[in-house]
């Protein structure tokens, strides 16, 4: 099949779907690839790149769309675009089907198959075709050093000779994908990192990058994340009440903020009201990753830097991945490989596209003339079910649960003891005198060895066994008081016993002295 | 003034075995240890040449090549076994004891059935005690040698090592144990010397049948269970001829693998009875569904993320004892180490074929002693490890024996490697093993398949990591 790539029309897009490493990783799947003239310039690909990777070049958007049968894209497309493909090409891009549905009917008019990079189901299969988290990341990264470049001081703490220097602290709200990313990256840098998130289990993750979760003292529980796909719910009022009373509390001591709240298919929870900017410290920076549905904090203006009253930056850019776009080329491109390897499972070149795949299902959302989306739910949870904690045991239960314990193998060993006295006893009663004496001996023997093997450290297991098997030779003095019988039978039998046990005892304990040697301290 | 001496040559040794088994606590002590348990032997042996009585002229000219032979195959066959091969030594030694108890066995029940009852100077409890004492000496060596070579033959890949499983097993075992009772008391009853004879018959099936219904990686437990045997043999020789000293010894012995036995089946959380009675594996209800794909990595990926590493744990099991591939872990911790990473290795109790097997083969790719650690002391630690690197294991690091009560493994103390930041597992291939059950390990997110031999495997990431 022929995949072609075309270059971004929307403005301030400076990505492109197809790198010259994704290309060659295409063709190896059996495809040939193809792309407009000039589309990788501003991710820092040319022309050439491509040519050297076996991709080839074509100079119209036109004929490049009626050249190949699966067109990528990251950005939805146009219209004019739309109006170019027909039946039997695929498409591959961004679409954000929610919001935008005339797009959606205009382009299954057409009879376009459209899979949909934003509609990949989360499910761990799939994390490898998952463009929304790969795009979330860049784009929290790219929030820490726009804030860091706007804001006038080092993000870390340093003594120095000129005076001490206290760390920036940051406040990272909303900790999925892209908060994440925002709390390494600030870590990173030096500085002492805070994060919120309404969902109370993604605490750990916080806490494994570094960061402080700010914790709310509420106590009504939240709708397990793990239904919502791992991603938020919104909030009860009650709660939002106590989360800006938090955030009030903490505005004066923030120099930036990194806000990431986000509830899918809803515009973004205001969270970062103006009293609180307003309470900010001068020059600090806001940081709105939310801008394009409307922002988290009140004042944010999309796609613009602006500046408060009191001289607090607030980036309401929507382009951060964009702004990285040799990066954020690459991963989205290794994304939509991976896509296409999905599609093509053969590596044959041909496309079979598989609507039982509940990942392919999950991200078509046009399939022949008709619209396929909303997905029905996926056969598999994103995330496994919060589990319920066991309740902690307190000290008494667990020192009660000791001594009984110990009261019940005391119990045991009792009626064990009393069991093997009244065995004895009745043995004594019947056997002869000299069997008793021999079995007084055994018994104690039986004892010393148990308490002497307990000892024997775990890795001398073998050696153990090996010595072992060579005292257990002395089996020879039963052969060697029996050679001397006049019956011949029992002299061979004896000897070849005697002739056994060497080698037993001999063998064991040779190889136990050759093992043992190999045992070395550091 | 014979009887005096050779009293004390016992008690002497007695004490020399004890301390002997004692040492091997820690592994310098060990090496000492050794030798009182030679000194031990040297003295019991020496003693009874001596004082022994009943020693003829024909028994001391017989005396002398036997022991040259003996001690020439022992030593031979110590000095060329591969430390891999360990597990197959020590199953066919029991059986040599094992042997070696039938034979003695034979040979004072010919005697008896030689003399008349006054002759012998036995009392009739006497007597019968010591005709138990002849019946059970066999029969116990009988099982040990049997066993022993089955088990040989399973660990050495002379024969198939999985579970043979009779339809009603239980029964024809029953029913072996059952005959036998009754031989004894003909026995006891007639003396016919016949009676003994099918026993031994009966005996040496029941010991061939016991040990093939147990297999895979339940060897340990085998291995050890005959160890058990072989002690409980000695001491049974050692009643029917009256001789403390193989009372005393076979105790010990009996006892040491009876622990052993116990520790392996404490390790693997099952009864020790249903390892003997062998199969394995009757499922309560289905596997619980694993999601995810395993993901692949090539040594280049496991190159760099060692490189990166500060903490790297291995897991060795069964896998890199096939492979032989023991020199090359030992090379690649070297290197790691130089490069200032902290290596550690993490050792299931029935990791391999015998109690301690990995500790013997990483001992002898020369990896120091102290940095290879029990499963409980590193368990905890494996949370903060960076990479974990699981070489041909498979069922104890498996999760499911934490998280699925179904699981055939459910309960058993596994190490928890998927609490680290990193897991590759070097396995040859996608199947599931030797106990064929599915490890949800494989599908983590964050575990990567290196896949291939363990030694090529390893080798290829000795040519990247410097």
């Amino acid at each position: 099949m022929k995949i072609g790539a075309l270059k971004e029309k929307a403005k301030n897009e400076r990505r492109v779907a197809m790198t010259p490493t994704s290309a060659s990783q295409i063709i190896k799947l059996g495809h040939e690839c193809f792309i407009e003239e000039n589309a990788g310039i501003t991710s820092g690909f040319s022309n050439q790149d491509y040519i050297n990777s076996g991709v080839i070049v074509l100079k119209e958007e036109k004929s490049l769309c009626k050249e190949v049968d699966v067109l990528i894209k990251v950005q939805p497309p146009t219209i004019d675009e739309i109006e170019l493909l027909n039946k039997n090409k695929t498409l591959i891009s961004f679409f954000y089907p929610g919001q935008s549905e005339s797009l959606l009917s205009l382009i299954n008019k057409q009879g376009v198959r459209v899979v949909a990079m934003d509609m990949v189901p989360r499910i761990s299969r799939a994390q490898k075709m998952d463009a929304l988290s790969s795009m979330a990341n860049i784009a929290g990264y790219r929030a820490v050093i726009e804030a860091s470049s706007n804001y006038g001081k080092f993000f870390t703490g340093q003594v120095t000779a000129a005076g001490k220097i206290p760390p920036a602290k940051v406040l990272v709200i909303g900790a999925g994908v892209a908060g994440l990313a925002a709390i390494g990256a600030a870590t990173s840098l030096g500085a002492q990192v805070y994060a919120f998130d309404v969902r109370p289990e993604v605490a750990e993750q916080i806490e494994s990058m570094g960061a402080e979760f700010v914790f709310l003292d509420f106590t009504e529980s939240q709708i397990d994340g793990a239904q919502a796909g791992g991603y938020a719910s919104p909030s009860s009022p009650e709660f939002r009440e106590k989360q800006l009373e938090k955030f009030t509390e903490l505005a004066p001591t923030i120099d930036i903020v990194i806000s990431t709240a986000l509830i899918p298919g809803r515009d973004a929870p205001k969270l970062w009201l103006k009293d609180m900017v307003s309470s900010m410290k001068t020059g600090s920076v806001v940081v709105d990753l939310a801008a394009e549905r409307g922002g988290n904090c009140e004042l944010t203006v999309p796609d613009k830097k602006i500046l408060s009253d009191n001289g607090v930056t607030i980036i309401g850019f929507t382009d951060f991945p964009s702004r990285m776009a040799a990066q954020s080329s690459e991963l989205y491109s290794t994304n939509v490989r991976h896509m296409l390897s999905d599609l093509s499972p053969e590596k044959d070149g041909q496309i079979n596209h598989d609507m039982n795949d509940d990942v392919i299902r999950g991200a078509t959302i046009c399939y022949d003339g008709e619209i396929t989306f909303p997905p029905p739910a996926p056969k598999i949870r994103a995330i496994a079910t919060q589990k319920i904690k066991p309740v902690e045991k307190t000290k008494e239960e667990l020192e009660t649960e000791k001594a009984t314990a110990l009261a019940k193998s005391g119990k045991q060993q009792t009626y064990v003891l009393v069991f093997g006295s009244v065995l004895m006893l009745l043995i004594g009663a019947y056997a002869p005198i000299s069997f008793m004496q021999h079995f007084i001996v055994f018994a104690l023997s039986c004892f010393v060895g148990f308490q002497v093997i307990w000892n024997v450290s775990h890795s001398l297991h073998t050696p153990l066994m090996a010595v072992t098997n060579a005292i257990s030779g002395i089996i020879i003095l039963g052969a060697l008081l029996q050679m001397g019988s006049s019956n011949i039978i029992i002299t061979i039998l004896a000897s070849i016993s005697v002739l056994i046990a060497t080698i037993n005892i001999v063998g064991g304990f040779m190889v136990t002295r050759r093992m043992l040697q190999m045992f070395q301290k550091s | 003034m014979g009887t005096g001496i050779l009293s004390a040559a016992y008690i002497a040794a007695s004490i020399l075995f004890i301390l002997s088994l004692g040492g091997l606590s820690n592994q310098e002590k060990a090496k000492r240890a050794v030798w009182y348990g030679i000194f031990g032997m040297l003295i019991a042996v020496t003693a009874i040449i001596i004082f022994g009585p009943g020693f003829t002229t024909l028994s001391y000219v017989l005396l002398v090549p036997l022991l040259a032979i003996g001690a020439l195959i022992g030593k031979t066959v110590a000095q060329r076994v591969e430390m891999t091969e360990m597990p197959q030594l020590v199953a066919a030694l029991h059986s040599f004891v094992g042997l070696a108890a039938v034979f003695i066995g034979l040979n004072a029940a010919l005697q008896i059935s030689g003399m008349d009852d006054q002759h012998y100077k036995l009392t009739n409890a006497e007597l019968l005690i010591h005709k138990i004492e002849i019946f059970l000496g066999v029969f116990i060596g009988a099982i040990t040698f049997t066993g022993s070579i089955l088990a040989y033959a399973k660990l050495a890949g002379k024969i198939d090592g999985k579970a043979l499983i009779l339809p009603g097993r239980h029964i024809l075992n029953g029913l072996a144990v059952f005959f036998s009772f009754m031989l004894l008391i003909m026995y006891i009853n007639s003396s016919e010397l016949w009676t003994l004879y099918l026993m031994l018959l009966i005996a040496f099936i029941l010991g061939a049948h016991l040990v093939a219904a147990i297999g895979g990686a339940d060897m340990p437990v085998v291995v050890s269970m005959l160890n058990s045997y072989s002690g409980w043999a000695a001491a049974a020789t050692g009643f029917l001829l009256g001789n403390d000293l193989l009372i005393v010894t076979g105790a010990l012995v009996g006892s040491s693998g009876a622990i052993l036995s116990y520790i392996m089946c404490k390790a693997m959380n099952r009864h020790f009875i249903a390892v003997i009675l062998g199969g394995f594996g009757n499922n309560s209800g289905p596997a619980m569904d694993i999601e995810g794909e395993q993901i692949a990595i090539d040594s280049a990926g496991v190159a760099s993320a060692l490189e990166d590493a500060d903490t790297v744990v291995i897991v060795p099991g069964y896998g890199m004892a096939v492979a032989q591939a023991q020199q090359s872990v030992a090379e690649l911790t070297r290197r790691l180490i130089a490069s200032g990473t902290k290596v550690r290795f993490g050792i299931h109790p029935v990791a391999g074929r015998l109690p301690g097997h990995m500790n013997v083969l990483l001992a002898e790719a020369r990896v120091p002693y102290d940095i290879v650690l029990e499963m409980d002391e590193i368990n905890d630690d494996l949370s903060n490890t960076d990479v974990v690197i699981v070489i041909g294991s498979n069922d104890i690091v498996n999760p499911a024996a934490q998280d699925d009560p179904n699981s055939p493994i459910a309960g058993m103390p596994v190490l928890e490697v998927w609490k680290a930041r990193q897991v590759f597992v070097s396995k040859r291939g996608q199947g599931t093993g030797y106990s064929g059950i599915e490890n949800p390990l494989f599908f983590k997110e964050n575990t990567r398949m290196f896949y291939g031999d363990a030694k090529t495997s390893i080798d290829q990431l000795l040519t990247i990591v410097t």
